[in-house]
């Protein structure tokens, strides 16, 4: 495959960033994304020019490090994550335009490289059950009905990428909050907090900049891991629920 | 020792465990907990302690270590402690629950557990594992673990390989996530409650060492470059293992030895490097482009059935075509009793040998076929999607073929190493004061680890081991302070900086990764499924070329002070090189077969792995011999005396 890459090359954080062409004419249609963009900085590195910076790590799409905007998608045209890509996805397709994840909450650090650590604070803010090692009762002292389980578990599917706030018109990342919020409140281990965590996660959440939900749904489309968007509808719940209880 | 292998080791002084308990095997890990010291409330809050690794192990420790009072700082490579490898385990966790009162007990996960790993274990340690195994569960379902359930709200199981008992929990095919995220956000609570503090994107690059004990770490901030000097009154590392010596592997891509080996330089012992465990069921390589490879869990063992074509002549053909009678499915064949859930090392061997003979399917015909058409057609399209949807989702990604339609192929990939830093019954290496947690030490699983069981040790040392011990030792703290410029602290630091200086200085003209590969492939094609005396020194002879030709040859552009991802490279690389030096000389030294170390020249007439317990019934720990010196052999004897020792059988 003949392909012409453009690529968004950023010294750092604070210095100006553009997009830069890569010509590539030896794509194998069953080269992962990301082993294309490694051959090319093999390439690049061999001519003496630096290669371009990305974030990957399992290469499994469950770390939720890599993340990169393909096309103006976030993780590009497939529901999976960046590194779950392959080139065939991309047969008949001459240009591909490739951006970190955008939202102001992210700074670019070089490259394709971004700053997530907003996400990491909105989970410090509550994201959690209070339970400390040791004191835990027996595992099955408490049953928990399937659908519960089920639904606890297709919202803790999450695994943080930030692709929901990246392709939210409004940069927000309420999809995240949501399926934390999901995922805890579904399990009657998550009830005692349950009023003080979406609050609380909440606040976080607006104070890291993210923006409000914008209702266009643009995140559970973009979501590698298909959480749905009515997450954001329990989020909703359980916020009026918290007002309404005076929290 | 024969001249063939002389002045590649010496012999050292036998090494033991002195903090190995006697007495009732049930009684040990109660008697050690009371035995250790305690630290009383009010002076934990005087005693800090690094945490190296925010994976199963690094972050369930760092969390119950904040709790407990003391003052945690937690390192991690990544941007999120969230992202460590363990979270891509998929399979499940063990634990002896009997929820399904199938003959289960901490006895028979302890037998299991000392059986599956040929021997080689300590028995004291993997009893430990097997009694806190319970406790690991409730504390995952308190924390909002959403592990799979059955209707009536209760706990579901499910069976794993080299085992008669159902004792998985799992959460779909994505519990090491869910396992994951419960101690993730166990460790941001404590960083919410200012006991912990966490450093993403900071990398360990040197050990400081004082006055005998370990005292904090150099690291590298991989944003800004710069070299920092965290110091502490205890280090604590859980850095996971050392799969990505082989290149290829299924470690995520920046897994690395790097803070072990640095640990090992100053003077931690590496155990049983050559253990390490190929996995059998992995997606096959598709080409020269590849960079990692991808695991299908070993729980799909439960359901698929494992078979190549009888005649070699038939492995073009549609799989679909081949009828029955012409299909080999020689996993049941040869082992009835467990089928196609042998154990590992096993499984992995019987799938090369069936693709050496010639009757691998797919691409170079190094592939087997994993095949679910009888359990589809036995339950239905419905219960498979929801046993293993995600992993059949992601085989049709990658290989862009549909697993609920066509066979699966799979072939086996380096997934696990069994060795690592050589810790005593308290976690603690031979330095003291530095402590080694989950698949970075190598204590419970001998030469091979039973599927769902690296969950359980990382939960179990990080939760319920090394809170418990590293007491022990903080009980004679806090240590003296030491200096940002006490003289082994600028040793440190200036050992890391000239180390970065060269990699950016040496304008060779070979990158990083090309060099990467070539370690791989030496390394899996001498020190792999199947390793020969012949084969070893010929790696090792070819890993010290490159050696030579890294430091003389290696390209890395841009600056420290940047992210910089071939620099970091670079340094894993060069520990790698060595790793894999020391590798191939423990697999050399051990001239037996046990677990995932197959010896060609040590095997039963039909062709099963033949260990020689009266020679080699020890663990192999390496002392740095230097720069130039060669490593030091030294030997810590196992004895057996509730386990009898036996030749494994799964027939």
């Amino acid at each position: 495959m003949k392909i012409t890459l453009r690529i968004w090359r950023q010294a750092g954080k604070d210095a100006p960033g553009r997009l830069v062409s890569y010509q590539r004419d030896d794509v194998s249609p069953d080269m992962s994304f990301l082993e294309m963009l490694d051959v090319l900085n093999e390439d690049l590195i061999a001519k003496g020019e630096e290669p371009v910076e990305f974030d990957s790590d399992c290469r499994e799409g469950i770390c939720g490090m890599c993340g990169l905007v393909i096309n103006g998608e976030p993780h590009g045209p497939q529901v999976t994550t960046t590194c779950q890509l392959h080139m065939r996805s991309f047969e008949g397709c001459d240009s591909i335009t490739i951006e970190p994840l955008r939202a102001d909450a992210f700074p670019v650090l070089r490259d394709l490289v971004v700053d997530r650590s907003p996400l990491d604070r909105i989970i410090q803010a509550g994201g959690y059950v209070s339970v400390n090692t040791g004191s835990a009762p027996e595992a099955h002292s408490q049953l928990v009905p399937k659908v519960h389980a089920d639904r606890a578990f297709d919202a803790a599917v999450c695994i943080g990428c930030g692709a929901c706030a990246a392709a939210c018109p409004n940069a927000s990342a309420m999809l995240f909050l949501g399926a934390k919020v999901t995922h805890l409140g579904e399990l009657p281990q998550g009830q005692p907090e349950r009023d003080a965590r979406v609050v609380n996660m909440l606040n976080q959440h607006d104070e890291e900049g993210f923006g409000g939900c914008t209702n266009v749904g643009a995140c559970a489309t973009a979501c590698p891991k298909e959480i749905p968007l009515d997450v954001i509808s329990q989020l909703n719940k359980d916020l009026r629920h918290s007002l309404v209880r005076g929290l | 020792m024969t001249d063939r292998t002389a002045g590649l080791f010496v012999e050292g002084e036998p090494i033991h465990d002195t903090k190995a308990p006697s007495g009732p095997i049930e009684t040990r890990w109660s008697r050690r907990k009371f035995e250790a010291k305690l630290v009383n409330p009010a002076n934990r809050r005087k005693l800090s302690v690094i945490v190296v690794g925010t994976g199963l192990a690094g972050a369930s420790a760092s969390a119950t270590l904040g709790e407990a009072g003391y003052v945690v700082k937690s390192f991690c490579y990544q941007d999120s402690p969230r992202r460590a490898h363990s979270i891509a385990a998929q399979g499940g966790i063990n634990a002896a629950k009997n929820y399904k009162e199938d003959g289960d007990s901490v006895f028979r996960l302890f037998y299991d557990t000392v059986k599956g790993g040929d021997y080689r274990a300590r028995e004291s340690n993997v009893f430990r594992l097997a009694e806190v195994s319970t406790n690991i569960i409730d504390q995952c379902v308190a924390q909002g673990v959403p592990f799979a359930r059955e209707y009536g709200g209760l706990l579901d199981n499910r069976s794993f390989g080299g085992v008669q008992v159902s004792r998985t929990f799992y959460a779909r095919g994505q519990t090491g996530q869910q396992l994951l995220i419960g101690a993730y956000q166990a460790l941001q609570r404590q960083v919410a409650a200012g006991s912990v503090e966490v450093f993403t994107r900071h990398e360990m690059l040197e050990l400081v060492v004082v006055e005998g004990r370990a005292r904090g770490i150099i690291v590298r901030d991989m944003v800004s470059g710069e070299i920092e000097t965290h110091l502490a009154d205890a280090v604590v590392l859980a850095t996971g293992g050392y799969g990505n010596v082989f290149f290829l592997s299924t470690n995520a891509m920046g897994c690395n030895v790097t803070a072990t080996w640095r640990a090992h330089r100053k003077g931690a012992l590496f155990a049983n490097p050559c253990f390490t465990q190929i996995h059998p069921t992995c997606i096959p390589v598709s080409g020269d482009h590849q960079s990692k490879l991808t695991l299908m869990s070993e729980s799909l063992r439960n359901d698929g059935r494992i078979w190549v074509p009888k005649d070699p002549a038939d492995r073009e053909k549609d799989p679909r075509q081949i009828p029955e009678e012409a299909r080999d499915y020689y996993l049941e064949r040869i082992y009835p009793a467990f089928g196609n859930l042998v154990p590992r090392d096993i499984a992995s061997r019987a799938a090369k040998y069936q693709c050496d003979q010639g009757k691998g399917v797919g691409p170079g015909g190094l592939g087997v076929y994993l095949d679910f058409a009888d359990v589809i057609s036995r339950l239905g399209v419905e219960t498979v999607k929801a046993r293993y949807g995600n992993l059949f989702d992601m085989y049709a990604r990658i290989t862009g073929e549909n697993p609920y339609e066509t066979p699966m192929r799979i072939y086996p990939a380096v997934h696990y190493t069994m060795g690592g830093l050589w810790v005593d019954y308290d976690l603690e290496s031979t330095i003291p004061g530095l402590f080694v947690a989950g698949e970075a030490n190598f204590s419970d699983h001998g030469a091979n680890r039973l599927g769902a069981s690296a969950l359980m040790q990382g939960l179990a040392d990080g939760y319920f081991v090394l809170p418990n011990t590293i007491r022990d030792y903080l009980a004679a703290g806090p240590f003296p302070a030491v200096a940002q410029d006490a003289p082994e602290v600028v040793e440190a630091r200036t050992a890391v900086q000239t180390r970065i200086e060269r990699f950016l200085s040496s304008n060779g003209s070979r990158t990083v990764d090309s060099f990467h590969r070539e370690l791989g492939h030496i390394m899996w094609e001498y020190c792999g499924m199947e390793r020969t005396e012949e084969g070893l020194l010929e790696a090792i002879s070819r890993i010290r070329a490159l050696r030579k030709e890294f430091q003389d040859d290696v390209r890395v552009l841009g600056a420290n002070e940047q992210v910089n991802a071939s620099l970091e490279k670079a340094g894993r690389v060069a520990d790698l090189i060595d790793l894999g030096e020391l590798m191939c000389i423990d697999a050399l030294h051990r001239r037996e077969s046990c677990g995932g170390h197959f010896r060609a020249e040590s095997q039963t007439e039909d062709g099963e792995a033949l260990r020689h317990d009266d020679e080699y019934a020890y663990v192999a720990a390496w002392q740095y011999g230097g720069e130039d010196g060669p490593p030091v052999l030294r030997k810590e004897p196992l004895v057996y005396e509730f386990v009898e020792m036996k030749q494994r059988s799964y027939k």
